[in-house]
């Protein structure tokens, strides 16, 4: 049976390749604009580009900070990509300080700017596979993927990090946590390597 | 193992009319694929880290046609996808993101509506907006920028635009050169070299790419990505060919190839 994913329209963007992926990869991709219809759904992505405060914003007014509660509480899989990570943590400190979800016990911090390194992180990254597990299963350590951001992942839970990186300092790539994922790169735009992570997820049953 | 960011190899589609077409000197004469999705097809598997995409057609009646081509590639395209041609407002910049592009290219309104591109980069973020340099020397052998499909010089050094791009908000930066469009002997890597020690942003090398020495010459100027769009369509597995060339020279490149 085709799995279907919803995938969350909270007015941040990028959910058309996200989409493409997904359909590529044998998934039936849904845009959902009602987050009330997102517990219906096998998988839910949490896609975002742009800047926390507002991704934050829009998913309070909308109600689909609530029902994506209700989704992880039902054990749904959820995966965040990029912002979508980043709203799964306790908070950001992007444009000043703002709190998250809180379902990740992470915070989200600028890159130092003392490494001298350019800003955005924007290209092709290699990531460390810090342990064995479905979502990155087939995936080598050291594989590429492609990145976007100003902003990083630090895990107080070192055991939540699935792939590690480093750009000045050494952050989380993928966390996972009971049946929530996130993804700081973008699987939708890293080609096969990305295609295996989101066809992984497609069949990933967290216990 | 420490992680390390690639240096990326990029191919260009040239569409004319939604032809995809090749360029010599910004004049298109030869069509290459009159189905640019054939294209992507290639390219997808062979290893090419980033796509862009430019309507280069006369005449901004293109406008709609081309936004349909944008969405039937990035079905397709999974690697960033960079498109630009005729971006003259908010709208149409927004309707070119919710066809699948990822990046927008701005190349005449910096000259004719730098607002435009602050308002862009605010709206989409800088690491959303691509800046396309064009190059050309003047009667006099001085380069200037030139701009509106390279109808139109502005009479400014190359370095000045490039400065002015970054206040503008923009996150990177594609340079090309009329005269070395298409005339196979390298980039200009005198105008890139300038470019890469004016700005901190990430450059993109275009224009002029016949031999794989070429992407390297590019590299170890100082650009961050190298670009190319005609050889790409003539060598099978051009760009597989390319990344592994730039591998066994020693350029940090993604695998796959």
């Amino acid at each position: 049976m085709t799995i279907s994913v919803g995938i969350l329209d909270y007015g941040m963007g990028n959910l058309k390749s996200v989409a493409n992926a997904i359909k590529y990869v044998g998934g039936s991709p849904h845009i959902v604009s009602d987050p009330s219809h997102l517990c219906q759904y096998d998988k839910i992505i949490v896609p975002g580009v742009g800047a926390h405060p507002q991704a934050i914003r829009n998913l309070r007014v909308s109600n689909s900070d609530t029902y994506l509660k209700e989704a992880y509480l039902h054990g749904i899989p959820i995966l965040g990509i990029c912002l979508g990570m980043q709203l799964f943590c306790l908070s950001s400190e992007e444009g000043g300080f703002h709190e998250g979800l809180g379902w990740i016990n992470a915070r989200v911090v600028p890159f130092p700017s003392s490494s001298g390194l350019k800003v955005p992180h924007i290209g092709w990254d290699n990531v460390i596979i810090d342990f064995h597990h479905p979502l990155v299963q087939g995936i080598r350590n050291n594989t590429d993927f492609y990145f976007v951001h100003s902003f990083y992942v630090d895990c107080f839970n070192q055991e939540n990090v699935l792939l590690s990186a480093e750009y000045g300092v050494t952050y989380c790539a993928m966390f996972v946590h009971d049946n929530i994922a996130g993804v700081q790169f973008h699987p939708e735009k890293s080609q096969e390597s990305g295609l295996l992570l989101l066809e992984n997820f497609l069949k990933w049953q967290p216990c | 193992m420490a992680t390390m960011l690639k240096k990326r190899l990029i191919a260009v589609l040239i569409l004319a009319n939604n032809y995809v077409v090749q360029s010599i000197k910004f004049k298109h004469t030869n069509v290459i694929h009159y189905d640019p999705v054939h294209a992507i097809d290639c390219f997808n598997k062979w290893a090419v880290d980033e796509i862009i995409i430019l309507n280069v057609s006369r005449t901004q009646d293109t406008r709609e046609s081309f936004l349909n081509t944008v969405s039937r590639i990035s079905q397709q395209c999974f690697v960033p996808l960079s498109v630009g041609g005729w971006v003259t407002d908010i709208d149409y910049a927004q309707a070119l993101l919710k066809n699948g592009a990822d990046k927008i290219v701005v190349n005449t309104i910096i000259h004719s509506q730098p607002s435009l591109v602050i308002r862009l980069s605010e709206k989409f973020g800088k690491q959303c907006i691509v800046a396309s340099i064009d190059v050309k020397k003047n009667e006099s052998g001085l380069k200037e920028v030139i701009v509106d499909r390279g109808r139109h010089s502005t009479g400014a050094d190359v370095v000045s635009w490039a400065q002015r791009a970054e206040t503008l908000g923009v996150g990177e930066i594609l340079l090309n050169s009329v005269d070395h469009d298409g005339a196979r002997k390298g980039y200009d890597l005198e105008t890139l070299d300038k470019v890469c020690c004016t700005v901190s942003l990430p450059v993109i090398a275009f224009g002029g790419v016949f031999t794989w020495e070429h992407l390297a010459e590019g590299l170890v100027t100082g650009a961050d990505a190298v670009a190319a769009a005609n050889i790409f369509h003539y060598t099978e597995f051009s760009t597989k060919r390319a990344k592994k060339f730039l591998f066994d020279a020693n350029f940090p490149v993604r695998g796959g190839f």
